[in-house]
């Protein structure tokens, strides 16, 4: 009994979590538990705040009030906290980011060499695994300049798996793709996934929700309005504001 | 007017006798330039004001002043001071060389170091926060991801500062110095013949010109090779 309860203890905590830019109120008293190897969809209107409530969870943004506490450490201002969690915590970004001065090898490398010590042959031979795993070995030692961005994305996705995460984070990932790149990317996410990763992932994509989420949140004015199944969220949605925000963007 | 072909053949090897001094000028004033604007740019952007302030006040009177008055104002106004005179720093102050050097290097530092901190602004903040997401401490962001993309940034306005460096080394004739500008001076006035010696001397210097140019095009190249297809 008592291990089941521990057990479920979420890995990803927020209580109360309030963000202010300026004067500007971007997280409403935000609470969200996420389990481990629950895989979450977080969708809403631009300027909801998606990005930023993400953003806050590696702390890439300073929350200003209630708790975050991932995987067993709140961040506060202390460097040591953050540093554990980000080394945990993997995030892929809607603009790639590679170090573009880095070949997609040692763009993978050097978190390994740097946080976690490891040495070169050791985080090559694991760059060269993950590379296959997103089914792009073949361009390893090109500059993420000449790759296409499915394939920028996909070696993103690679770099943060290198560091062994066990919460992935993802802010619009395919949105800055062309659609015919747009597949390529959902197959290597809904791959981990399937290997039960624990995933909050920011998207439009309907299909990825419906087909791999374990809930839908639906986010509008820095607030969380809603929190469901994916079958409930899209076929029996509650609140007024998710029904109009899924009457547009499925009217695309 | 006539225009003496064989004085220019004749004053040119003579000029280039100071290439030497020309060159040690540069080189030196550009290095050590270098290394200090390193230190002056990490403290301009620590957002300690302890730090910064030194940072600004250093860069705004070094490139606030020309560099002709920050060669005098070493060259004959730091021996008036006694505490300079005992200084470990005598010896080489003592030299118009030596001011010269200073002078170079100090006015070198505080454009190079505002150079640098232009390529450090114009780092993609993107690229930081991927790694601040891997785990990277800030000083390791520094130094894997900001600078290698700074640097590359910053070499066309450093080219740009070397080509300025160099030219600005012929000031260092005006403290008794035989670099090429100083030669070319003693030779002129002893023929009289400013057109021909200075026509040459600046040939002189626009090959200088043309080669440093094209060093760090080939630099640039060299480090611009991710960004081409
Ligand atoms: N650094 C910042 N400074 C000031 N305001 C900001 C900043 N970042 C975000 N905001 C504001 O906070 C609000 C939430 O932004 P956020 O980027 O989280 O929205 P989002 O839901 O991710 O939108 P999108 O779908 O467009 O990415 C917006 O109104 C935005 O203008
Ligand atoms: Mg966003």
């Amino acid at each position: 009994m008592i291990n089941s309860v521990t057990s479920s203890e979420p890995i990803i905590r927020l209580k109360d979590v309030d963000k202010f830019f300026g004067g500007f109120q971007a997280l409403k008293k935000i609470n969200l538990n996420v389990e481990k190897g629950e895989r979450i969809v977080v969708c809403g209107p631009s300027g909801s705040g998606k990005s930023t409530m993400i953003r806050c969870i590696n702390r890439l943004e300073q929350h200003n009030a209630g708790h975050i506490i991932v995987n067993g450490h709140e961040l506060t201002d202390q460097v040591k906290d953050i540093d554990a969690v980000r080394r945990e915590v993997g995030m892929v970004f809607q603009s790639f980011n590679l170090f573009p001065h880095l070949s997609i090898i040692d763009n993978l490398m050097l978190a390994p060499k740097l946080v976690r010590k490891t040495p070169k042959p050791k985080a090559r031979e694991q760059a060269m695994s993950m590379l296959e795993r997103v089914r792009i070995p073949e361009q390893a030692d090109k500059y993420p300049s000449q790759l296409s961005g499915g394939q920028q994305q996909r070696v993103a996705i690679a770099r943060s798996l290198c560091m062994n995460p066990e919460i992935m984070l993802f802010d619009e990932p395919t949105s800055a793709l062309d659609p015919e790149m747009i597949n390529e990317v959902l197959e290597v996410m809904t791959d981990l996934a399937k290997e039960g990763m624990t995933m909050i992932c920011v998207t439009h994509e309907m299909g990825f929700a419906r087909s791999v989420a374990d809930a839908v949140i639906f986010m509008d004015e820095g607030e969380i309005v809603e929190r469901n199944t994916p079958e409930e969220f899209f076929n029996n949605p509650k609140s007024d504001r998710t029904k109009l925000f899924l009457s547009q963007i499925l009217a695309h | 007017m006539s225009f003496e072909f064989s004085l220019i053949i004749d004053s040119i090897p003579k000029m280039l006798a100071g290439i030497g001094i020309t060159l040690e000028l540069l080189l030196l004033s550009m290095v050590i330039g270098t290394i200090l604007a390193i230190f002056i740019l990490l403290m301009r952007i620590s957002n300690r004001w302890y730090l910064c302030w030194p940072a600004m006040s250093f860069i705004y009177i070094f490139r606030g002043t020309p560099i002709l008055i920050q060669i005098f104002i070493i060259y004959y106004g730091f021996p008036q001071f006694e505490f300079i005179r005992e200084s470990i720093f005598w010896p080489m102050l003592r030299e118009p060389y030596g001011c010269a050097v200073l002078a170079l290097t100090i006015n070198n530092a505080a454009y190079v170091s505002e150079i640098f901190r232009g390529g450090v602004n114009g780092v993609d903040r993107g690229y930081l926060e991927a790694g601040a997401a891997l785990g990277l401490s800030i000083r390791q962001r520094f130094i894997y991801i900001t600078a290698p993309i700074a640097i590359r940034l910053s070499i066309p306005a450093y080219s740009n500062d070397v080509i300025g460096l160099m030219k600005a080394t012929a000031l260092a004739s005006t403290i008794t110095l035989l670099d090429m500008m100083g030669i070319a001076r003693t030779i002129v006035a002893e023929y009289y013949a400013p057109y021909e010696i200075f026509i040459s001397l600046a040939i002189i210097y626009l090959i200088m010109t043309w080669i440093i140019q094209n060093a760090f095009g080939l630099l640039e190249k060299r480090m611009s090779r991710h960004i081409r297809q």
